[in-house]
């Protein structure tokens, strides 16, 4: 039987590979990903603490408005990337230093 | 040593090499396809979790919406994403690239000692559930009841997060659009 901790330990690595990649990386789109993968972190111990509640479902169906979220977080995000490129020409977020206008 | 366990371990292997190839790729093509089997191996992992469902969804708006929009923003933002990753990559990696290691590391070590001083499957409503079987067994037919559950005890979450999706795809066709001339 696979316990609680396995899941656990899996979802705290995943989660400090994307706390690296947000903090080291120097694209937007990279620190996109890295969010992303904070974000399923977080779903899996959703998902692992939801095996003990089969009557409600908590843990599940939280899961699954997390990815909901996670789709509209992603769609804003990279309509606001794109705007960057087309105003600086870089995606880089330690170039982009002035305000609209 | 039973199957599952042994399906376990090469799921969660290849989520985190295949996260780490992330993190660690030059190539920002690459790593956005790694990313791929990142996410599909998390699904495996809900599914290992008895939660086929969320698996499924995962499967079908991660690996169908979300890294399908992550590749049109990268081919529409041109050769110059490129370029500023190989110029930082050909600098000093490890000063640079250090105190970002250090913290995430260091946060690891204190997730797994916190992880371990509190010994979840030992939790109190842990044991509760499953003494009381409400724990998810294999054979449990589940997805009728996460759609009943879906349309009564969480209707209110559920509708609000229909507006919200509704706004955030609103308010990214608002900023994509063109500039007027002003």
């Amino acid at each position: 039987m696979i316990t609680l901790s396995d899941f656990l330990i899996i979802s705290a690595a995943l989660f400090c590979i994307g706390l690296y990649i947000i903090l080291a990386k120097r694209n937007a789109i990279q620190i996109l990903i890295g969010i992303e993968l904070m974000l399923n972190a977080a779903i899996l111990n959703l998902v692992a603490f939801g095996k003990y509640d089969k009557i409600n479902n908590g843990g599940q169906v939280f899961a699954l408005f997390a990815i909901v979220l996670a789709a509209a977080t992603t769609a804003v995000a990279l309509a606001i990337i794109l705007n960057v490129y087309r105003r600086y020409n870089t995606i880089d977020p330690g170039k982009v230093n002035n305000l609209g206008d | 040593m039973t199957l599952i366990k042994v399906l376990f371990y090469l799921l969660g292997f290849i989520a985190i090499a295949s996260a780490l190839y992330v993190a660690g790729s030059k190539n920002l093509m690459r790593s956005i396809f790694m990313f791929f089997v990142t996410l599909f191996a998390l699904a495996g992992l809900y599914v290992l979790s008895l939660a086929d469902f969320v698996a499924v969804t995962q499967i079908v708006i991660y690996v169908g919406g979300i890294l399908v929009l992550i590749l049109f923003a990268f081919m529409l933002s041109g050769r110059e994403t490129l370029n500023t990753i190989q110029d930082t990559e050909n600098k000093l990696i490890s000063l640079t690239k250090l105190p970002a290691i250090i913290l995430a590391v260091l946060f690891f070590v204190v997730m797994v000692k916190v992880l371990y001083s509190t010994h979840p499957d030992s939790l109190n409503w842990i044991q509760q559930s499953v003494k009381s079987g409400n724990a998810i067994q294999p054979e449990t037919k589940l997805i009728d009841n996460i759609g009943i559950n879906l349309m009564t005890k969480y209707l209110l979450p559920f509708e609000s997060i229909s507006i919200l999706l509704l706004l955030a795809l609103v308010g990214a066709a608002h900023l994509s659009r063109k500039e007027q001339q002003a």
